[in-house]
Parts: structure tokens; C-alpha cells; sequence
């Protein structure tokens, strides 16, 4: 599971070796974050958004445990009982805003972590599983933070409830039974509420189960670096205790920063004020947008207006919604180039940028009103995010000439590296 | 494998290999297996709708008081419901149309109930997303058809409450309903 020069766990108290060969929990510890993890010396700072996505679950099961304690999921009064922690709960609107801006401040830091992976190659072989459960993080967040946004009850929280399970409806034959069992009645109400709170309340206890074996799986080949060389002796690595504990605590430091600035300063500038009135199953909202990180997923699923071939346009939306996350699945294997970081491939890089490009297009055409010209701009936005999946890096890999690799991490940090190679460097 | 009872039963009595311990070994999986997915029946069933949502899907609706050309609005399975009285001038803008133009081809006549062609009643649910159409209170935009005019993606609906113009798929549903009497009209 490490490296043959990782450090041993060797306890020195009685109590401690006594511990180690009962139930060895400290041992697991070490050897996965402590001085026992033998990590690349070259990790830069996008290294540090896994620590720091660590942080953001912690604040959410925290801060979500403690509202828990004083909301109340039931329709007569969900709404009046976010007010109350807001007014008349010690500290309530802390542990509130914390929670709301907690989810955003966990998705900006997710999608920084994903883009690093799809920058430095981190799903290729051998760390395809590490991704793969990635990619199952990412989707159980979404359905918890889409679970989230309703319990306060509001009118985006009811119609953001209603949009997204009329998406199963969409479905031949079994759409709309699906969907009235999904919300336990014919629109949302009661019973939808509790079933949402619910499962709100779980995964992000399933999620922390699939953290570690995310992080089990990284452990086994070791974490990806900068270069995508792979560690070749000692001297390319350091101990994750404490070199790289350190490091994520000055990220931990920056982020909180960043994100008390907003907390405390412009709580609800992520937020939208519909949401502070009450739902009413009678009266629709004029503008219906879900929380900006779903915004990009949002535009592919309005962009199908007319029907494909034999599909209607409403099912096209939600099979394209769904397929550009599942894609991902399929990642490690439409990416065939055996050079893992983007820094040695002059092609992908360029087309690593227009993908950024193409995904902040979609963002912002998925906040925005649906009408022209954000249709038009989301629908080719949408095609370009498929192409470059589908066509672009299979491509891509396979005609681009990489630049040349350094012969090791060492030599890439030193410019030489006489260890590894003896004689080879001057 | 010779300290296992089912084993040491000789090819000829078994028959074909069959030993009776495979036969002990499928019926036991097959019965944990059965439980098993006829637990799975009331865990998954408990979330369809509960019998008091069921019981309140049906409602009845006093028409007495609207005059030709008005519309309300009623709650159905918690969802707005609009009861149209349509003037002889919509209901022949409405049969004017070649049904074979329609995106959900439908008359009038088969959106309505015999004799009453005038009492439009259909759900106020768009078929593209579910927002609520405006059109059926006072003041309203009704869109370009003069029936309804959803402002979240703009489907625009005639006065037959057939899809127009716009994203949604199909007309405006007409729930199942009767007339109890003249003046009151039961949903569902």
C-alpha cells in the first residue's frame, strides 16, 4: 500500500503499543496521514483542494447536525422554522448562513479539484478507481445539496422540487408513476418534504463512506503529481506529516478566509431572495433558476428545444443533463495519451482552456432568463462540452506529439537527480 | 470435503453429480432470496402516495358565478386546476383551428364534456416544466392565442388550452370530471 521507505509506526507509550496490537487505529492514521504516507515533493497548491473538500464536508455535517436540531421538516411549518433559527435561536443565522454558503463553498472547491484532475490527467491508470468514486462523490453531492435547497420552503425551493422531479417525468411509459413515487403525491407537499430531509440528512453519510475509499484508493498507487512522472525513489518524496499536514493548513487558513468574507459580509449573494417567500404550489415564480453550481447543468437540459429524431425535446434535456456528468465515467478511457499532466501536451492544453471557456459559458447562459441568445449560445456550448469528450481528446491523444517528460520528480524540482540515475545526469 | 455430510453419497445414488446438498443449497438461497425481494415491496411502496393524499384527489367546485369570458382558479391534487367559462366567440377561434396543424392534435368537443363545450377545465400545470400558465385570473396575460401564457419559457396556449407555440410537449391535461349538477362540477 506505500512506498518500501515509508516510515513504520513504531509506538513508544505502553498505552499506545498496547493500543497498536488491540485495535490498531493509530497505525491506520499514520499510515494514511501521517508520517507513514510518502507523498510527491513537488504537490503544488491545486494539490491542496482535496483537504480542503474534507474541510467543507466537515463544516456541512457540522453545521447541518446543529439546524437539524431546530428546523422542522413539515410544509405548515418548514419556512416559519428556518425563520426561527434565523431570529430567535442562539446563534441560528450562523449556523445557517454557514450551512447555505457551506454547500456553495464546498461545490467551488469541488469543481477546482475536478478540474485539477482533468488538467494533470489524475484518472488515468493506475488511479481510475480514485476518480470513478470521485465521480460518485460528485453526483451524491448534487442530490444532497438539490435535497438541501428545498427544506427551507420557500418558493425556489418548492419550484426548484417540482422542476427537477417533472425531469423523471420526461421518462416513457414509467415517468410520471416515477415521479408521483418520488414525491410520495402529485406535486410537491408533506410527504416529498420529510423523504427530502431525510435523505439530506444520510448522504452526506454515505458520502463520507465514499471519501474513504476514494482516499483508500489513492493510497494504493500513491497520489499523482505535478509532472505526472511517477515516484520513482525516496528522494522524490516527503512524509505527508508533517510537510504536507502543514501546507494544507495554510490552504485551510486562506480558505476560511475567503469564505468567513462572504459568510459574514454578503451571506445571501449566492442566494435568491424568491426563496424568502413562502411556497405557493398556486403561483410560479417568473424566472425558476436552481443554485448557481447546477447553473452549467441547467443550460445542457434547456438547450434541447425541438425533438431528436424520435426523442422528444423534454427527455433529450434530461438524458443530456445526466450524460454530461456520466462522461466522466468514461474518462480514463476516451483520454488514451500516456503522458498524464497537461504541462507536456501543447494540443490539450489549449483545448484543457476552451473547455473552461465552454463550461463558464454554460454557466452563465444557465442563470440566465431562457430566452435568445442564451438558447442559441447554450446549445453550442453544450455540443463543444460532448465534442470534447467524446471527440476532441480521443483525438487529441492520439496525433499529439508530447513534449519530452523529466526523467524524474527529483529532476524536475533540482534539475538533476543523482540518486535515481547515477551518472546519467552531468 | 470428505467431512461434509452431503458428500460422501455415491455418484450412482445422486443420479447425474447432483448431490442433495445443491439441491438444500438452492432451495435455502432461493428462499432468502424471495424474502428478500418481497421485503424490498413494502420498502419501496411506502413511498408512493399515502391514502389521505390519495383521498383528497378529488374536489368539487362551484361554477354558479363565473360569467362567460372568466375564469378561477381551484386547487386539484394540490395543484392549480383553471375552470374557464369560454365566450361563443373562443370556442369558434378554438374550432377554427385545423387540428391537423396541432402539435397534440385535440378539438374542442374532446376537451370538453357533450352540451357543455363552453366549461373549459383543464389542470394549471405547463406540460414542459410545471410552472403555472397566466391567463385564467383577472388581468392575465394570455398569450398570443388568447387562452394561456406560461411566463417561465413562454408557452403560449389557445383558447382550447392546446400548446401552441413554445417548449411544451402537449396540451393542458383535462382531469377526469363530471357535473354533479349544473353548477357544480366534480374533479377527479
Amino acid at each position: 500500500m506505500s512506498f518500501p521507505w515509508a516510515h513504520e509506526y513504531k509506538p513508544e507509550h505502553p498505552l499506545m503499543q498496547w493500543m497498536d496490537e488491540k485495535l490498531p487505529l493509530p497505525r491506520l492514521v499514520y499510515n494514511a496521514v501521517g508520517s507513514g504516507y510518502p507523498v510527491p515533493r513537488n504537490l503544488n497548491y491545486w494539490w491542496n483542494f482535496g483537504f480542503l473538500a474534507l474541510i467543507c464536508l466537515a463544516i456541512q455535517i457540522v453545521s447541518g447536525i446543529i439546524l437539524a436540531m431546530h428546523y422542522a421538516a413539515n410544509g405548515a411549518v418548514a419556512f416559519d422554522s428556518v425563520e426561527h433559527i434565523m431570529r430567535d435561536v442562539n446563534w441560528g443565522w450562523l449556523m445557517r448562513y454557514a450551512h447555505a454558503n457551506g454547500a456553495s463553498a464546498f461545490f467551488v472547491v469541488i469543481y477546482i479539484h475536478i478540474f485539477r484532475g482533468f488538467f494533470y490527467g489524475s484518472y488515468k491508470a493506475p488511479r481510475e478507481m480514485v476518480w470513478l468514486l470521485g465521480v460518485v462523490i460528485f453526483l451524491l453531492m448534487m442530490a444532497t445539496a438539490f435535497m438541501g435547497y428545498v427544506l427551507p420552503w420557500g418558493q425556489m425551493s418548492f419550484w426548484g422540487a417540482k422542476v427537477i422531479t417533472g425531469l423523471f417525468g420526461a421518462i416513457p411509459l414509467v415517468g410520471e408513476p416515477l415521479q408521483q413515487w418520488l414525491l410520495g403525491g402529485f406535486a410537491p407537499d408533506n410527504a416529498a418534504l420529510n423523504r427530502f430531509f431525510s435523505l439530506h440528512y444520510l448522504l452526506p453519510f454515505v458520502i463520507v463512506g465514499v471519501v474513504v475509499l476514494h482516499i483508500w484508493a489513492l493510497h494504493i498507487p500513491g497520489s499523482s503529481n505535478p509532472t505526472g512522472v511517477e515516484v520513482k525513489t525516496e528522494s522524490d518524496t516527503v512524509p505527508f506529516y508533517p510537510y504536507f499536514i502543514a501546507k494544507d493548513g495554510w490552504a485551510v487558513g486562506a480558505f476560511l478566509l475567503i469564505y468567513c468574507a462572504v459568510l459574514f459580509f454578503a451571506p445571501n449573494m449566492l442566494g435568491h431572495p424568491d426563496n424568502y417567500i413562502p411556497a405557493n404550489p398556486m403561483s410560479t415564480p417568473a424566472h425558476i433558476v436552481p443554485e448557481w453550481y447546477f447553473w452549467p447543468f441547467y443550460a445542457i437540459l434547456r438547450a434541447f428545444t425541438s425533438d431528436f429524431f424520435f426523442i422528444p425535446a423534454k427527455l433529450m434535456g434530461v438524458l443530456a443533463m445526466f450524460s454530461a456528468i456520466l462522461v466522466w465515467f468514461f474518462l480514463p478511457w476516451l483520454d488514451r495519451s500516456p503522458v498524464r499532466s497537461g504541462k507536456y501536451r501543447p494540443m490539450f492544453k489549449w483545448f484543457y482552456v476552451i473547455l473552461i471557456i465552454d463550461a463558464l459559458v454554460l454557466g452563465y447562459c444557465g442563470g440566465a432568463p431562457a430566452a435568445e441568445p442564451f438558447v442559441m449560445i447554450s446549445q453550442i456550448a453544450a455540443i463543444y462540452y460532448f465534442a470534447h469528450f467524446l471527440i476532441i481528446l480521443p483525438i487529441v491523444s492520439a496525433i499529439e506529439r508530447p513534449e519530452p517528460l523529466p526523467f524524474s520528480i527529483t529532476e524536475a524540482v533540482l534539475g538533476q537527480d543523482d540518486q535515481a540515475a547515477p551518472g546519467a545526469a552531468a | 470435503m470428505a467431512q461434509d455430510a452431503g458428500t460422501d453419497i455415491p455418484g450412482h445414488i445422486a443420479g447425474d453429480g447432483v448431490r442433495r446438498r445443491d439441491f438444500i443449497n438452492i432451495a435455502a438461497v432461493s428462499a432468502a432470496g424471495v424474502g428478500g425481494l418481497a421485503t424490498l415491496v413494502p420498502l419501496i411502496s411506502q413511498m408512493a402516495p399515502s391514502a389521505d393524499v390519495l383521498a383528497e384527489s378529488s374536489t368539487e367546485v362551484d361554477i354558479s358565478q363565473i360569467k362567460p369570458g372568466q375564469a378561477i382558479k381551484g386547487v386539484f391534487r394540490k395543484q392549480p386546476v383553471f375552470i374557464r367559462n369560454l365566450t361563443p366567440k373562443e370556442i369558434a377561434e378554438a374550432d377554427a383551428v385545423s387540428v391537423s396543424s396541432l402539435r397534440d392534435p385535440q378539438t374542442l368537443a374532446e376537451r370538453t364534456k357533450e352540451g357543455k363545450e363552453n366549461w373549459l377545465i383543464t389542470m394549471g400545470v405547463c406540460t414542459h416544466l410545471g410552472c403555472v400558465p397566466l391567463g385564467a385570473g383577472e388581468g392575465e396575460v394570455k398569450g398570443e392565442f388568447g387562452g394561456y401564457f406560461c411566463p417561465c419559457h413562454g408557452s403560449s396556449y389557445d383558447t382550447a388550452a392546446r400548446i401552441r407555440k413554445g417548449p411544451a410537449p402537449k396540451n393542458l391535461e383535462v382531469p377526469e370530471y363530471s357535473f354533479t349538477t349544473d353548477t357544480v362540477v366534480k374533479i377527479g
